[in-house]
């Protein structure tokens, strides 16, 4: 059984668990504890639904590929348009379920860490929304790469904190907003962006997430009739792909491949590629693969796309590769955004950067696959935030003049 | 190997418990200031492993981490096995975060603190309910494996940390990271009279301990007193000032904090 995990110690195999200074151990077993009540109350489950549908715009559609599958000549693609939701991507799924638990805590402040800015906005948007204190840590690199959100963050009445440790990226942020939560504890929810994090994070954010595979399910069915034979995300900390592939865990037939960031070639080393090339350790308060040097440092990740940018991944995905549930490959940064221009192109949709590599190995694989089989591609979230990177980057290859 | 934490059980209270990072700026100077440290009075040297993601550390101990680029956990021990050929006599406590020490290894480790030495180990990010195995280990090969527990630790968990602590207890007298403060947790005095209750060996307090007047207030609630980035910092600043001399100018200071004395050059 795939779907059992975490166990009470919060592991998923030998990965997961809880590696936290002793300060906040209170706090993980408080939040622990106000999960499995929220979770079993109607009431909030309730609440949970409707602030989906009414104010997300849940569900969200599956939509058929038709010129993009005609292009490549192979199985039919679908994309869960995950970049159809309030503030585009499918983080607001989290950031709504998490907010909503603080205020069930009775917590006023929200702290939380952004790497692409989408969860910063989706964090800013719930917590203008349901009346909490919102405070974002963002490395100083993203904060250049992604202003857009940074500006909308502001706009949303968080505060934007710059943080200029390590690489100044993803990691950095959630080490400053987990130090700053430990200094807060006592009134402030950190809200987590990815599958990732100590016990029970993983689990929480992925249970949050689990509607983009469970709606998947439904409407594929509908449609195609059955599952399809193929389901595609995209893997930074994993948490689009793990709310995508958990209801299909169990459905052994269905092929599940996660894709994480090639960067500019494995054989560069400037990739965060964690599964594909990494070793088992610890990062933020799980042990899971991650890169790292020999003595045990943290290697710095680099990926076009902010929202990829991780050393490390959900522990989850540790485990479903290790088991080979799950077959995790690569995508680089050109691969992806040649896939970013084709489906714009084609289907009069643009991505974001980090879901074209899901839709690049998408392609890869339709092309060997039979006319009559069908290949789900998760659209986490749309290409708005990254108009200026990619603009930079084509104009300097000429195509856009 | 007899373990030096046994001495501590006699050793006048307070004790001054300074923590360092190995290698900052270099290894050299990490033996010297550790061999000054204990002329002034150190009771036990916490050396710290620089750390690429130390989630506990404030921005001082960041920064030490950043200038001893290059040092590993198995060189840190290999020093303190060069620490005791000149002269140091302390229990020395080796303060790992946890993804070094496991890519290092525990066999590795406990071969290590035998041939040079080493005394104790502590992993701010290994919590009780993670560290059982590691806990028998370090006891199984007499290594002291020092335990934490925070203002916002129960009093059910502060009692079982408290029964299996070994060497001395290491209370936080503050949330969030290690740096200086002026004022400690409200919960500070609770937690050491209730942890000095469950336990029989040293409470030592440490995190964000800076003056001689905290030192003091600190020594009168329990056995020891941690001081990591205030003497840091200071070690650092007076490393770059060119007019002063390293080893006196330094001396001075730790003196002022631990006895009270004043300094002219401090
Ligand atoms: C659109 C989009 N997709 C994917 C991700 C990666 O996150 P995860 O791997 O947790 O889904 C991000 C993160 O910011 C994102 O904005």
């Amino acid at each position: 059984m795939h779907t059992v995990y975490p166990d009470e110690k919060g592991r998923f195999g030998q990965f997961g668990g809880r590696y936290v200074p002793e300060t906040l151990m209170f706090a993980l077993e408080e939040l622990e504890e106000a999960f499995q009540k929220a979770m079993e109350d109607n009431t909030f489950q309730e609440q949970l639904n409707k602030e989906l549908t009414l104010y997300s715009g849940r569900p969200t559609p599956l939509t058929f590929a038709e010129n993009t599958t005609k292009r490549f000549g192979g199985a039919k693609i679908y994309l869960k348009r995950e970049d159809l939701n309030h503030t585009g991507a499918h983080k607001i799924n989290n950031a709504i379920g998490q907010v909503l638990l603080a205020k069930r805590m009775n917590k006023t402040k929200v702290v939380a860490e952004t790497g692409a800015g989408q969860h910063g906005v989706a964090v800013a948007t719930a917590c203008a929304r349901y009346g909490l204190s919102c405070k974002v840590f963002m490395g100083q690199e993203d904060i250049a790469r992604q202003s857009l959100n940074v500006f909308r963050m502001k706009l949303l009445g968080a505060e934007v904190v710059s943080v200029t440790s390590g690489s100044k990226t993803l990691k950095d942020a959630t080490n400053e907003a987990i130090r700053y939560w430990a200094g807060a504890v006592q009134d402030t929810f950190y809200c987590i962006g990815s599958v990732v994090g100590p016990h029970p994070y993983p689990r929480i954010v992925r249970d949050f997430q689990r509607i983009i595979g469970l709606e998947t399910k439904e409407q594929f069915n509908e449609y195609e009739g059955g599952a399809p034979e193929t389901v595609i995300a995209c893997v930074g900390g994993g948490s689009n792909a793990m709310g995508m592939f958990h209801p299909f865990l169990e459905d052994e037939e269905v092929e599940l491949i996660g894709v994480e960031a090639g960067g500019l070639g494995l054989e560069t080393g400037k990739h965060a590629a964690s599964i594909t090339t990494g070793s088992i350790g610890v990062l933020h308060g799980s042990m899971t693969f991650l890169n790292q040097d020999e003595s045990g440092q943290i290697l710095e990740p680099y990926s076009i796309s902010a929202g990829l940018d991780y050393p490390g991944v959900g522990p989850e995905h540790s485990h479903l590769a290790a088991t080979k549930r799950v077959t995790y490959k690569t995508i680089t940064d050109a691969e992806a955004l040649e896939a970013l221009k084709i489906l714009s192109e084609e289907e009069g949709i643009l991505p974001a950067i980090e879901s074209a590599h899901a839709l690049a190995q998408a392609f890869e694989e339709a092309v060997n696959q039979p006319e009559h089989t069908s290949i789900v591609v998760c659209l986490s979230g749309r290409g708005d935030k990254d108009v200026s990177t990619i603009m930079n980057l084509l104009e300097e290859d000429g195509s856009y003049e | 190997m007899n373990n030096r934490f046994q001495t501590l059980k006699n050793a006048p209270k307070p004790m001054f418990i300074p923590f360092i990072m190995a290698g900052d700026p270099s290894p050299e100077d990490t033996i010297e200031t550790a061999l000054l440290l204990q002329e002034e009075g150190a009771d036990v040297l916490e050396l710290g492993i620089p750390y690429s993601d130390p989630l506990a550390d404030g921005p001082v101990i960041q920064e030490a981490a950043k200038r001893a680029k290059g040092m590993t956990i198995g060189k840190a021990m290999i020093l303190v096995g060069e620490m005791r050929k000149r002269g140091l006599d302390i229990p020395v406590l080796i303060f790992t975060y946890i993804n070094p020490f496991l890519k290092l290894g525990e066999d590795r480790f406990f071969q290590l603190a035998k041939e040079n030495d080493v005394d104790g180990l502590l992993i701010p990010d290994l919590p009780f309910e993670e560290s059982h195995s590691l806990r028998g280990r370090c006891r199984a090969e007499e290594i002291s494996f020092i335990s934490l527990v925070a203002p916002t630790t129960s009093r059910e968990r502060l009692f079982r940390i408290a029964e299996e602590a070994q060497g001395f207890l290491y209370c936080v007298s503050s949330l969030g990271v290690t740096g200086e403060r002026s004022d400690f947790h409200p919960e500070t005095k609770r937690l050491l009279q209730e942890a000095k209750s469950y336990t029989t060996i040293p409470v030592a307090l440490g995190f964000g301990i800076s003056t001689r007047q905290q030192f003091v207030d600190v020594g009168e609630l329990c056995d020891g007193v941690i001081i990591g980035s205030s003497l840091i910092k200071k070690a650092h600043e007076i490393r770059i000032d060119p007019t002063l001399e390293f080893g006196s100018s330094f001396k001075a200071y730790v003196s002022s904090l631990v006895n009270g004395e004043q300094h002219v050059n401090s």
